[in-house]
């Protein structure tokens, strides 16, 4: 009963601090990858990619397979489909995403409706949704631990030329940067990020986490390394601050229901970035900034 | 046309040779030939339209060529070679991009290496000399996207440099400035250049802040191009025959204006090409 | 598959379907994407909270949907649009699981709403969603010429009188209204894609906005016709047709394409 009402994927096998720990893991790895997606302009692709994520597993639960790899599988061939169809390119690169998003949900339908089908898993397709479906097993969590420590590793390896690239295109390539291979491995490290929190703290905390203290850090900081150590701040306190308010909604309601921990995790992530928003709107209303576009021309053609 | 050897700068550092480019079906550029030695200022004066983008891009590789090649010390050139740098004419930073000028300068050293290596001692001392060196200083620690365009100017050039290139391609780097900051940058550019012993190739549509700093100037109009010193290249001759009709050249007041008739007639129309601009 | 009681399932579909092909031209070229996805998903949520509440889902799909795309524009004028979509959604996505946690919603009805159910509007309902439909259509003729104008030139057009902002959110409007009315029939998760795949194809094959409007709902009438025959046959949820049926469509129309391209220059290695 319990279980159902709270993200089971935080709970069911778990002792609160289990939850936490590998909560407090995601929200990092989500801070650093997010942190270039938001930069990036890739917000629509990070979020799609946990919903092709989550047809992943919802396949890898009809087949009979590991859901983790459903998960990371599906994501990765989500992203590599994006690319191909032109995700990096700006324009038109919320069509490859949408395309993409789109059969994958055809294909979730899909999944979803034979399981329920041919098993009697109740409360399927929601908590698939919502939640994590795939409590995860203690045996899970060491590889869920490998790939996040994978992923960080990864992005620290091209962290300059993902940098670089992500600040101007132009000057990456005229550095000699491959833009086109390094976008592409910062999308399938994309895809395994939030393949992996989604399949731990579910999809909707997967985006939550991945967009916003990024987006909220950004608005508050000078320097890019200050930057990644705020949004991993702020996603971890949303978490845990979320965790803990989840449990404490238990006995607010007359009923004993108690809210689901996306909830508040949610609201104090929107929280922080209303808060990020007012600090910066009362900094540069004491030290005025010149306006800039923010959309890249490239007269060169490097594309 | 004529390729006069300059013994300014010591060995030759770029050749272009008989090269042709054609884009879908039109004659972009036709039998162009130069040369670029160590250490000169170049300027690449041309009309908008006249192909000196494209002309960059055959240099930097973006652009195949249907005839000619192109050589960097006698090598065939590669894509993005290491001795060329590339300052673009606008780049357009987010607002938010939490990066410092310090921090972009910096990225012209390891911007494009893969690893975990720190940066040094000695990768800091080259960042400061090369802020110091671009007088950029005062805004060192400021967000790029809140800088002036004079400002951005001076961070890329910067970013630019600091991996030591041979030869530093501009494109149009005057062209989004008010005239103070045109003679600064100019002034800039050239006192850098002599420090750090680099080559200056920068394209501009308007030759006459330059006159005083160019060692040799290459000319473009109608796909072609001269290359000499001002002086060889300047003349009603050179660009009469460039241009396919009548060219006047008027020295005013040390200026040089170059007045392009329209076919036969006398008439011209300074919207058609700005280097008529008076000052 | 024709009998008379499919007789809602095929007017409601060829009504939506239209519509979709209509609104989803501008959401392609207009980049908005992402809020297309995003307003259904806020729809799903209304509908939750209707349920909680005891009032027509309806009612919650309408009303969601309009505050999500209301605050999809609003917030994206203080920051990147893309951020402001996502925080938008994730709070919808997070109302929507609170709602369904204090609420009992009967597991099928959630499936229908998430993925569509051809008898998903009922006969009594036929008559609202075509006046709604047609309100929306006229809608975009009026606008037209200012939608393809903001869409493709804002500046030109801010130049030339044009309230971009306005339109802006007229167009979010009418998007939401679009989705509410769609999301019954194909589902919330799929609806955007109805919105995207063929007009994205439509695009491709045409780049004549009067030709690639006409193409896009042709091409949305197709795949819904085939999406309801589809799941009529083969006892499959609607979405998982419109999700595919758009994919392949979309494909299509790229390969189409890179038949006739004229070969680009390749640059040197």
């Amino acid at each position: 009963m319990f279980d159902w009402l709270i993200e089971p994927g935080l709970f069911a096998n778990h002792s609160v601090d289990n939850a936490l720990a590998v909560g407090a893991v995601v929200a990092v790895v989500s801070a650093v990858v997010g942190i270039f997606t938001v930069l990036r302009g890739q917000s629509f692709a990070g979020h799609a990619l946990t919903d092709v994520a989550t047809a992943g597993g919802a396949g890898a639960f009809l087949a009979g397979v590991a859901p983790l790899a459903g998960f990371i599988g599906g994501g990765v061939v989500g992203a590599a489909a994006m690319d191909v169809i032109g995700v990096q390119r700006v324009k038109g690169r919320d069509i490859a995403t949408g395309v993409v998003l789109g059969a994958a949900m055809g294909l979730a339908a899909l999944f979803l409706y034979l399981s329920a089908t041919h098993s009697s898993a109740t409360g399927t397709t929601q908590l698939i949704l919502f939640g994590s479906i795939f409590t995860v097993q203690s045996s899970t969590l060491p590889e869920v631990f490998v790939l996040s420590v994978a992923v960080l590793v990864v992005v620290a390896i091209i962290g300059r030329p993902l940098l670089l690239s992500s600040v101007s295109t132009e000057l990456a390539f005229a550095k000699g940067v491959r833009l086109r291979a390094v976008g592409f491995v910062f999308m399938v490290v994309l895809a395994v990020s939030v393949g992996l929190s989604a399949i731990v703290i579910g999809s909707i905390l997967s985006t939550a986490l991945l967009i916003g203290p990024p987006a909220s850090a950004l608005k508050v900081v000078g320097r890019f390394g200050v930057g990644v150590a705020v949004a991993m701040a702020l996603g971890v306190g949303a978490t845990v601050l979320g965790v803990v308010l989840a449990y404490d909604s238990f006995y607010w309601f007359p009923s004993h229901r108690g809210l689901p921990v996306s909830f508040f995790v949610v609201v104090v992530v929107v929280v922080e970035f209303g808060v990020a928003s007012v600090l910066q709107r009362w900094r540069h209303a004491r030290t005025p900034t010149k306006p800039r576009v923010a959309n890249a021309g490239d007269p060169i053609g490097w594309h | 046309m004529s390729d006069e050897r300059k013994n300014a700068g010591g060995g030759e550092l770029l050749r272009v040779e008989d090269v042709d480019v054609a884009i879908e079906g039109r004659e972009i550029l036709s039998d162009v030939n130069f040369r670029i030695d160590q250490g000169e200022f170049t300027g690449l004066i041309g009309a908008n339209g006249s192909g000196k983008t494209t002309l960059f891009r055959v240099i930097l590789g973006l652009q195949t060529v249907a005839r000619g090649r192109v050589t960097i010390r006698g090598e065939a050139l590669q894509r993005l070679n290491r001795s060329i740098g590339y300052v673009p004419q606008k780049v357009l930073f987010d607002p938010d991009m939490p990066i410092r000028s310090r921090d972009l300068v910096a990225l012209g050293i390891d911007g494009n290496r893969l690893g975990f290596k720190r940066r040094t001692r000695a990768d800091h001392q080259a960042v400061e000399e090369m802020l110091h060196a671009v007088d950029a200083q005062d805004f060192a620690d400021r967000k790029v996207g809140g800088l002036s365009g004079g400002e951005q100017q001076r961070v890329l050039i910067a970013h630019a440099l600091v991996s030591r290139p041979e030869l530093l391609l501009l494109d149009e780097p005057l062209s989004n400035l008010d005239p103070g900051s045109v003679q600064e940058i100019i002034g800039l550019l050239h006192q850098v250049a002599r420090q750090q012993r680099v080559a200056i190739f920068l394209s501009a549509h308007e030759m006459n802040p330059l006159l005083s700093v160019m060692d040799r100037v290459v000319y473009i109009a109608n796909a072609r191009v001269a290359s000499g010193t001002t002086d060889e290249v300047v003349r009603p001759d050179v660009l009469s025959a460039l241009y396919g009709h009548h060219v006047d050249v008027l020295r005013v007041h040390g200026r040089v204006m170059v007045v392009v008739g329209e076919e036969s007639g006398q008439s011209f129309t300074a919207a058609n090409h700005p280097e008529l601009v008076v000052e | 598959m024709f009998s008379n009681y499919m007789a809602n399932a095929w007017i409601s579909g060829t009504i939506v379907a239209a519509l979709a092909g209509a609104v989803g031209f501008f959401v392609v070229l207009r980049g908005a994407s992402f809020p297309a996805h995003a307003i259904p998903n806020g729809a799903f949520a209304g509908a939750a909270g209707a349920t909680l509440v005891g009032v027509n889902p309806l009612f919650g799909l309408v009303s969601f949907a309009v505050l999500a795309a209301l605050g999809i524009g609003a917030t994206s004028r203080r920051t990147r649009n893309d951020v402001a979509t996502a925080l938008s959604l994730v709070l919808m996505l997070a109302l929507g699981a609170a709602f369904l946690t204090l609420s009992s919603v009967y597991e099928p009805a959630i499936n229908a709403l998430l993925f569509g159910e051809i008898l998903g509007v009922s006969a009594s309902e036929i008559l609202p969603v075509f006046a709604l439909g047609v309100l929306c259509l006229a809608a975009l003729v009026l606008l037209f010429r200012p939608l393809v104008f903001t869409s493709v030139a804002p500046e030109l057009a801010e130049a030339r009188g044009l309230n971009a902002t306005l339109i802006e959110t007229i167009f979010l409007v009418v998007l939401a209204l679009s989705t509410a009315l769609t999301v019954p029939v194909v589902g919330a998760l799929l609806t955007f894609s109805l919105m995207i795949g063929p007009p994205a194809a439509a695009r491709l094959l045409s780049s004549r906005p009067g030709r690639a409007i006409a193409l896009s709902v042709a091409l949305a009438l197709v795949t819904v016709w085939l999406s309801i025959a589809g799941s009529y046959t083969f006892n499959l949820p609607i979405g998982f047709f419109v999700g595919s049926i758009g994919a392949v469509l979309f494909l299509g129309a790229r390969l189409w394409g890179a038949r006739f391209a004229r070969p680009q220059q390749r640059v040197v290695a």
